[in-house]
């Protein structure tokens, strides 16, 4: 092998380690976006997600020179026999005042089973002023055959919200629990 | 001046051609025979005959399931398939064009083209080579065998979005996953080869500027599958842990958000699209100036757009989910930089028409594709313009208007500049002219298939027929008659191409000389036609004054 040829080989081989280089870095990156997403998410509320945690009391004054109108919508995933039914579909709200709603969970089922209802709050730019210090939607539910249980939520909604943003729309999708979620032969 | 004035370098008699007919000298001593030779070889033309075949094939088997798509859309309220089969086929057709037909295509003609433009003996890891595309008729096996398993094959689309890729999906879909790993490996191991050897293995004197712009356009599209593969990789692995191990990744119930399938995927997705189309922007800005018999019209400013392209192509990907729920800033930063991208594709329209002007223009085959490329894709880039404007995209989004967009740049873009470089170095490959006649009705066909097929589409599309669907409404008989006839006219005109490269292989038609054009330039044309199958065992000579595409 000639001397050129052996520069090209070793030229050859550094090009290849850089490609790889950058390889590694973009599965990086990849594996990264996810964590990213969830914080991007969370800073800006914009796929409609709230605190996954009680969050204290708000200690802004009742802003009571504006009305905020929040409507509570909930639905089933499938794979779950229970009912799910806000029992005040609309409540009117100041900013800064804490409010209380309440749902009724029932398990139409024949049997002992879990599930847990996801929030999701829209407009989106409205999700990170909605606070809440209690929730149902903070742990798993557990409900026997026929049993009917009923679950507070306590909220705020922060003075902050943007002008523009009268009305809130907060979604309760209730989920199985305790099982693989995903897979075809499950369903 | 015409390129015929200037001095050409001699025509080279690479050193195994000086001694064919007896044993071939030295390292090509062992080369087995048959079939054996097929799957064994390291060689860059047969590896790259072999990649092109294969894309051939695969064109033919997804062409075949657009047809199946097509005859089922023929009426309204016919049930020639069940919707169930309808959605596989939809989606079978779109991963086995998108993965099995057009980029090894590209990769093909990169194989082929590229170490004899820059006058290279061989690509840079020759072995690795083979590995990539023996990697391909697995991958498309494995994907092509989900459509005989319990519950059938993908059937949630070519983009397949969570949930119906996870908690909905077949059970095939883990065969699917793998399927789609082993090409995008292909497709990085063949990137990683190509950048190794355009940057290393250069004739001396040839310059980055003085490369032809074939070659700069993979130069490109290589780094863009290193930057994206691995996002598709990363996004395929999630959705076989969402599907067998119980993570929630696109899972809203455990904590995971669907959404953010659609960003991974689209980060991927949207330079891919580019993947696909920038290496026929090098075919056709090498073919526009050899049959203009003029240089290409802004060298340095084809580099520079499609540079540019390719780095706008990370920051636009929101545009395919203006729906999803986009705040207001997030849907204008989306629009204004996915028209941006209008800006540098006009740049190098623009260009091959300054080429065309003034130009001795004659219109061989190759040249017929090529003009009809610039036409037809510049129709699919306007409604891309269209569909870029968000509060428009509301109207068109998962209409049939996004079907008649997408298929015109990928069809008579991408599919007519393959064809076009295929009638541009078929002389080169197989040493005789491709038959004129044969070349000529093939390319009338497909021009009036293809647009009867696709034009109507937008129509359809602005009237408000969805995609996707097995049925529709009767006020879109009319439209979806005409793309049915229009897409089995085009689908059976390709038999002609066939026909055209049997012939070709078989020696039958004109000798081509090296020289095979008249008007064109480059490295490959000093070599005699056909190619031998060792070319460049030393560089040849390069003077950048005489030879490069950028001199003045």
């Amino acid at each position: 092998m000639s001397r050129d040829q052996q520069l090209q080989q070793q030229n050859v081989a550094r090009t290849v380690r850089r490609v790889l280089l950058g390889l590694v870095l973009m599965v990086g990156f990849t594996i990264a976006l996810v964590p990213l997403y969830d914080v991007f998410c969370e800073v800006t509320g914009l796929n409609g997600k709230t605190a996954s945690s009680a969050q204290v009391v708000g200690g802004a004054p009742v802003d009571t020179g504006r009305r905020v109108e929040v409507q509570f919508v909930t639905r089933n995933a499938p794979g779950l026999p229970w009912r799910l039914d806000a029992m005040e579909q609309t409540v009117w709200v100041h900013p800064g005042e804490v409010a209380l709603a309440r749902f009724a969970f029932v398990n139409v089922g024949q049997e002992l089973s879990s599930g847990r209802a996801v929030p999701s709050v829209s407009p989106s730019q409205g999700a990170r002023y909605f606070r809440k210090m209690e929730c149902f939607c903070f742990q798993e539910q557990w409900l026997e055959a026929g049993e009917r249980s009923e679950m507070p939520l306590v909220f705020q909604i922060d003075p902050d919200l943007p002008e523009g943003v009268n009305k809130l729309t907060l979604a309760y999708t209730l989920y199985p629990q305790g099982q693989a979620i995903g897979g075809y032969h499950e369903q | 001046m015409t390129s015929r004035s200037l001095p050409r370098p001699v025509v080279q008699q690479s050193a195994s051609e000086a001694t064919a007919g007896g044993a071939a000298a030295g390292h090509h001593a062992h080369q087995p025979r048959g079939l054996l030779r097929w799957v064994l070889t390291t060689n860059h033309k047969e590896i790259g005959t072999l990649y092109l075949l294969f894309a051939l094939l695969m064109f033919f088997i997804g062409g075949t399931m657009a047809l199946v798509v097509r005859a089922e859309l023929f009426q309204p309220g016919m049930t020639f398939i069940l919707p169930e089969f309808f959605n596989q086929m939809t989606t079978m057709h779109g991963l086995i064009m998108v993965f099995g037909a057009i980029m090894p295509a590209f990769v093909g003609l990169a194989n082929w083209m590229v170490p004899v433009q820059i006058g290279a003996p061989d690509m840079a890891l020759p072995r690795l080579n083979n590995f990539s595309f023996w990697l391909l008729p697995v991958s498309f096996t494995i994907l092509l065998s989900t459509l005989f398993m319990e519950g059938g094959g993908p059937n949630f689309g070519w983009t397949f979005y969570a949930p119906l890729s996870t908690t909905y999906a077949p059970p095939s879909t883990s065969f699917f996953i793998l399927a789609m790993h082993l090409a995008g490996i292909s497709s990085i191991l063949g990137a990683i080869n190509i950048i190794a050897t355009i940057l290393n293995l250069r004739t001396p004197n040839m310059r980055l500027m003085d490369m032809p712009l074939f070659v700069w356009t993979w130069l490109i599209t290589a780094f863009l599958l290193i930057a994206v593969m691995p996002v598709l990789a990363g996004v395929i692995t999630m959705m076989l842990l969402d599907i067998n191990f119980g993570t929630s990744f696109f899972d809203a119930a455990g904590g995971g958000d669907p959404v953010l399938f659609q960003h991974l995927f689209w980060f991927f997705g949207h330079p891919e699209v580019y993947i696909m189309i920038l290496p026929a922007f090098g075919i056709v800005s090498a073919i526009v100036p050899t049959f203009a018999r003029k240089r290409l019209f802004g060298y340095a400013s084809m580099v520079y757009a499609t540079a540019s392209i390719a780095i706008l192509s990370f920051v636009v990907w929101a545009h395919h989910m203006f729906t999803v729920g986009l705040p207001l800033t997030a849907q204008l930063f989306f629009m204004y930089s996915t028209m941006l991208i209008a800006v540098p594709t006009g740049v190098k329209v623009f260009n091959w028409i300054a080429t065309l002007f003034r130009g001795s223009i004659s219109f061989e085959l190759p040249m017929l594709f090529s003009l009809a490329f610039i036409v037809q894709f510049t129709i699919g880039g306007l409604s891309g313009v269209m569909l870029a404007i968000a509060p428009a995209d509301f109207q068109y989004h998962d209409t049939y208007f996004v079907v008649a967009h997408f298929h015109y740049v990928l069809v008579p873009g991408a599919v007519f500049a393959i064809l076009a470089a295929a009638y541009y170095w078929l002389p080169k490959w197989s040493g005789v002219y491709p038959n004129v006649k044969l070349g000529l009705t093939h390319f009338w066909l497909s021009v009036i298939g293809v647009n009867l097929t696709f034009f109507p589409m937008h129509f359809s599309g602005l009237a408000g027929m969805p995609r996707r669907i097995p049925d529709y409404a009767l006020q879109f008989a009319d439209f979806n008659l005409l793309s049915s006839i229009g897409g089995f006219l085009f689908g059976i005109s390709q038999l002609l191409f066939v026909a055209v490269v049997i012939l070709c292989i078989r020696g039958k038609g004109e000798k081509a000389p090296a020289q095979a054009w008249e008007g064109a330039e480059g490295l490959e044309w000093t070599l005699p036609s056909p190619a031998p199958l060792h070319t460049f065992d030393t560089p040849p000579e390069f003077v950048p004054e005489r030879d490069s595409p950028s001199r003045h």
